[in-house]
Parts: structure tokens; C-alpha cells; sequence
């Protein structure tokens, strides 16, 4: 299958994106397994990068990575190099919590808190001490740039467990945008959603890519055609000295190219559904 | 196949052994049921005997307890003030170091230390409590309270009964909210974490709240421990009924004088025995109040969410 979808043209890119984040030579070890090996990828500034690939290929983990979520985990670790604006985020001096603050996660399964819509988006600007003037605009304010605040302007004492799915995965946007992030980092976020509340996700990243960097992971190579930049391709391959399976990055290009010329035989396969 | 062929088929079958289960469960919930209705009936039948001649006024607010003296007197506040006291001081001790214990372990710990921890935890909330009686009276009061700190107090005081109580109940308070905090999704920690907080707020403000019904439930049980507690309050709060004004006050507790009267020689069917039922219920309902008052908390609390 050939993807027909409208691919973004992104004739004005450059070749070799300014890599705001970027990754360099990055193994992911969980214990002794290496789950990604030798990842170098970089991650244009206000521009929406696709990790696509099977199952297994470590997307997840390597998103982790670019924000130290994978500190949360045992035995988790990193190695090589993953700088934001110049400076490696896991060097001696750096503090994870000021790491996330400028890197937001967006996960696969919405998790709003068991509090207030308001509560939830406040959330964020007050554990980072923000200096706010009014956080009922600031609340607004993210509300309406998650595309949210039309919905939920008359309930916002209310819980946020009980909107639907899509609209608390927007919720977790607006959460993330409300503590002012440089880039975006997003898990699947729209695989337990239906068509309209991915649209309005995926429009809603179109809006945001002015502001924010976005790295988004993906099944859904429709999606990847229509909203991302540039897109990275991953492989699971058997390790040779230790005949384990580890994520690769096969290939790396604008998403025009990748959906219409790859240079990678497994990228081709991939992508036209001859792949697992 | 043919509707006639097939007619039939979703017809009910005896399943004897589903049968013989559901009844089984039936029989166990009834029993609970009537042995619980039994133990109030229990109490109250002799308390109707002691209330017709005792007035119910003279004995919730009478402030001199001697049921056994010849001018006897029935006021229960004296054994009132020693239980308040002593459940008190131990809940000053056992909430915020049976809490800081849970989140230490559900929150900070490593998962190797966790495996080691928690089983320790619930085998010290095994410890038979005539030992910790035994340490409360000869170690607490009379070395630490009085060789030590020099403390103007007699041989029994309701400070060492109730702290010997608070250690005895920080165990039950920490293994439970500790399992209400680890029962708090991962995808709620993660989510804090990405927006930037720091371990100890995701902890206050998010993990905390999301587990208040299972923190709630582990202080009451704390409190129902504390006000039911006996041996501790006996051997070291004294057998000494008598209004307590102060934490070195020695005093005897409901739990106490129950134990007290019901070891010793009153005639069945006398008032003196019926006392004894009288109090019995009125820790009942003190009981009983406390889970009822910490549920609609609860339920408050969640509704918000
Ligand atoms: N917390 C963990 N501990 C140990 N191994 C893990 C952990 N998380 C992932 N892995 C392993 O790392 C490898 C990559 O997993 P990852 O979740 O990153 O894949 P993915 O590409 O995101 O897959 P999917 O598309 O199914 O989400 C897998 O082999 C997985 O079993
Ligand atoms: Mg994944």
C-alpha cells in the first residue's frame, strides 16, 4: 500500500535540520539489554519529527530518553549523548526535573490527575514556583491552544476523570503547554482515540509546531504523512555479538522522502505494508 | 441447522456445583451477620438492667467512677479522659511515622529494600501486646520517663501507655497506606515527573490525595486499635480510675476497667456485672462513630473527584 495521503510538501526545510535536541550515539540499556543501540538523530527546532516502526523497536524508549523519564525506571540507563541546545541533559550538573520542565511528555494513555480540569492544567505552574499573574488566564490560555476551553469553560471545578478519552488526552496537552516547554515529546497519543479526537489532535499539532518543537512516535503512518516534518524510520535487528534484538535507526529524511523515495529497502517494505 | 433442530439448546442446565457454592457463600454471610447482631444484642441487654437504674445522664457525665465502693458512684468520664488520652498520644506518634514510613517505602525506597522492609513491617504488627505492656511500664515509664528525664510521674502514666500504643500501631497505619500508595497508577507518577515536579510534590500532591480512602482506612483501623487496645492501657496507664488532666496522669481506661471487672468476683445478673456491659457499648458506639464520621470524610473527599 502507497500511502496517498497529502504529504507535507516542506519544500522550505533545510537539508540538515538545527538539531535543538539531538541525540548522539545513544545506546538504551534496561539492565544488560541494550532495547537501542547507536541512535544519532536530530531534532529540528519548531518542527514535528515522526519515530515510526514495528513494535519492540524501542520508539518508547528512546522518546524516554530525550527527557530522562527513563530515570523512573529501574535499571534503566543511558548511554552516549543527548543535548538540548548544546548541553548534554545527562551531564554531572543537570537536574531531571529542570530537564522536563523545558521537555514535556505526552503519554500513550491519558493520565489526567485525580483533581479539578483547573487543577490540572495549574498543576504544572505550580510546582515549577512559575511566576503567574493570573492563573485563570493562564488555565485559558492552554486550555484554548489544547483546543480544549469551549468544551470544559463551564466545568472547570469539575473532575477531569470525567471527560471522554479524547478530550482528557487534550487535557494532558494542555497540561504540558501550560508550563511552557520548549519541545513536546508525544507516546502514541493518539491510539486510544477515535478519528475526529485524533484530527483534532493532529490539527491541534499543526497549531502548536509555531511554538513548540514536537517529537511525536507513531503506528499510524497516515498520521506520520500528515503531520510531521521529517520522520525517522526504526528496525528491530538481531545484535550480533550478543544475539539479542535491539532498535536501530535505519533512516532518517524529510517525510515526503521518506514516504515516497526511501533509500532504506526495510523503510520501503515498511511502509508499504510488506513489514510485520 | 433448522429452527426446530436448535430449539432448545439455550435452555438452563442444574449445575450442582454452583449451586452448592452459592450456598456455601450464603451460609458465611448470614453468620457474620447474626454474630455480629448477637454481640450487639449482648451488650445491650444487660445494659437495659444497669440504664433502669442507673440514669443515662448521671452516667455518660458523672465525673467520679466507683462501681464497686459502698456509696458507689457511676459517672464514666474518668475512664472516658484516660481512653481519649492515651489513643491521643498514640495517634500523635503513629500517624505521621507510620505515613512517613509508607511514603519512604512506596515512594523513595528501592524496590530491593521494599522487598526486605514490608515483610518486617507486618511481622512487628504481630507482636503479641502484653510485650509491648511490659516494655511500656518497665522501660518507658520508669527508665526513660523517670530515671532519665527526671519526669515528675508515679509508676503508671498515660504518655507511656499511649506512645508503647503509637509504636505498636505504626506497623498497621504503615502497611496499609503503604499498599494504598503503591496502588496508585505509575501513569500518574510519570505524568507529574514530565511537567517538572520533584518527587515530594508528585508525592503531596498527587499520589497522596489519589490514595486518601486507603490512608483514611489505615488511620482508622489505627484509631480502632488504640481505642480497643487493653493490655498496654493496663499495665501501663494504671488500674486507677480517675479524671486525667495531663499526660503523666495516671488513669484507668474503658479497655482496662473491663478487663479489670470481668476478672473479678461480681454476681451475674448484679449491677456491678451490668456496668461492665454498659461500658462494653459505650465503646461500641464510640467505635462505631469514628468509622462512621471517617467514611463520610472519605466519601466528601471523593466526590470533589
Ligand atoms: N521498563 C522496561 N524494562 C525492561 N525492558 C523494557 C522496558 N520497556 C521496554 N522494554 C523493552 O525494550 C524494547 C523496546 O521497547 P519499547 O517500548 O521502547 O518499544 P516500542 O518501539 O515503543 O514498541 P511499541 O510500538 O509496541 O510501543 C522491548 O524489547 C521491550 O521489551
Ligand atoms: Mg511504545
Amino acid at each position: 500500500m502507497v500511502i496517498h495521503t497529502a504529504v507535507r510538501t516542506g519544500a522550505s526545510l533545510p537539508d540538515r535540520p538545527y538539531g535543538q535536541l539531538e541525540c548522539e550515539h545513544v545506546d538504551v540499556y534496561y539492565g544488560s539489554f541494550r532495547a537501542v543501540t547507536d541512535v544519532s538523530l536530530p531534532f529540528g527546532i519548531h518542527e514535528v519529527t515522526a519515530l515510526i516502526g514495528p513494535s519492540g523497536c524501542g520508539k518508547s524508549t528512546l522518546l524516554r530518553s530525550l527527557n530522562r523519564m527513563n530515570d523512573l525506571i529501574d535499571g534503566a540507563r543511558v548511554d552516549g549523548r543527548v543535548t538540548f541546545m548544546g548541553e548534554d541533559i545527562y551531564g554531572k550538573r543537570v537536574d531531571a526535573i529542570e530537564v522536563r520542565r523545558r521537555i514535556g511528555m505526552v503519554f500513550q494513555k491519558p493520565n489526567p490527575f485525580p483533581k479539578s480540569i483547573y487543577d490540572n492544567i495549574a498543576y504544572g505552574p505550580r510546582v515549577n514556583g512559575m511566576r503567574v499573574d493570573d492563573m485563570g488566564d493562564l488555565v485559558e490560555e492552554a486550555l484554548t491552544k489544547a483546543a480544549l476551553w469551549d468544551e470544559v469553560k463551564d466545568k472547570l471545578k469539575q473532575s477531569a476523570l470525567g471527560l471522554s478519552g479524547g478530550q482528557q488526552q487534550r487535557l494532558c496537552i494542555a497540561r504540558t503547554i501550560a508550563v511552557k516547554p520548549d519541545v513536546i515529546l508525544m507516546d502514541e497519543p493518539c491510539s486510544a482515540l477515535d478519528p475526529i479526537a485524533t484530527a483534532k489532535i493532529e490539527d491541534l499539532m499543526h497549531e502548536l509546531r509555531d511554538e513548540y518543537t514536537i517529537v511525536i512516535v507513531t503506528h499510524n503512518m497516515q498520521q506520520a504523512a500528515r503531520v510531521a516534518d521529517r520522520t525517522a524510520f526504526f528496525t528491530a535487528q538481531v545484535d550480533e555479538t550478543s544475539g539479542d534484538r535491539t532498535g536501530v535507526l535505519v533512516e532518517f529524511g524529510k517525510t515526503a522522502q521518506i514516504f515516497e523515495n526511501p533509500q532504506d529497502q526495510r523503510t520501503e517494505d515498511y511502509i508499504s505494508g510488506r513489514f510485520g | 441447522m433448522t429452527t426446530t433442530a436448535f430449539r432448545g439448546q439455550l435452555e438452563g442446565r442444574p449445575r450442582p456445583a454452583e449451586a452448592a457454592v452459592r450456598l456455601l457463600f450464603r451460609v458465611a454471610a448470614a453468620a457474620t451477620v447474626v454474630i455480629t447482631i448477637g454481640i450487639v444484642l449482648a451488650l445491650v441487654i444487660p445494659s437495659i438492667g444497669f440504664f433502669a437504674e442507673v440514669p443515662i445522664v448521671e452516667f455518660l457525665f458523672g465525673t467520679r467512677w466507683a462501681p464497686r465502693f459502698a456509696d458507689a458512684s457511676f459517672g464514666v468520664l474518668p475512664l472516658v479522659t484516660a481512653t481519649l488520652w492515651t489513643t491521643l498520644i498514640a495517634l500523635l506518634f503513629a500517624v505521621p511515622l507510620g505515613l512517613g514510613a509508607a511514603v519512604l517505602l512506596s515512594e523513595y525506597a528501592h524496590w530491593r529494600v521494599r522487598k526486605v522492609l514490608k515483610p518486617v513491617l507486618e511481622v512487628l504488627a504481630g507482636i503479641p501486646t502484653v510485650v509491648y505492656g511490659y516494655f511500656a511500664v518497665q522501660f518507658i515509664q520508669a527508665t526513660v520517663l523517670k530515671d532519665w528525664l527526671q519526669l515528675q510521674t508515679g509508676s503508671f502514666s498515660v504518655l507511656a501507655a499511649g506512645f508503647v500504643m503509637g509504636v505498636m500501631i505504626i506497623p498497621t497505619i504503615a502497611s496499609i497506606s503503604e499498599d494504598a500508595l503503591s496502588a496508585v497508577p505509575n501513569a500518574l507518577r510519570q505524568g507529574s515527573a514530565a511537567l517538572g515536579a520533584n518527587r515530594m510534590q508528585t508525592t503531596l500532591r498527587v499520589i497522596f490525595p489519589a490514595a486518601i480512602s486507603g490512608i483514611v482506612a489505615a488511620v482508622i483501623l489505627g484509631v480502632s486499635r488504640a481505642v480497643g487496645e487493653t493490655m498496654i492501657v493496663a499495665l501501663a496507664a494504671g488500674q486507677q480510675a480517675r479524671l486525667v488532666a495531663g499526660p503523666l496522669e495516671a488513669g484507668q481506661t474503658m479497655t482496662a476497667f473491663i478487663a479489670q471487672a470481668a476478672l473479678g468476683d461480681s454476681v451475674v445478673g448484679s449491677l456491678e456485672y451490668d456496668t461492665l456491659f454498659a461500658v462494653g457499648l459505650l465503646l461500641f458506639i464510640i467505635t462505631l462513630a469514628v468509622n462512621f464520621v471517617s467514611i463520610s470524610i472519605v466519601r466528601r473527599v471523593r466526590k470533589a473527584y
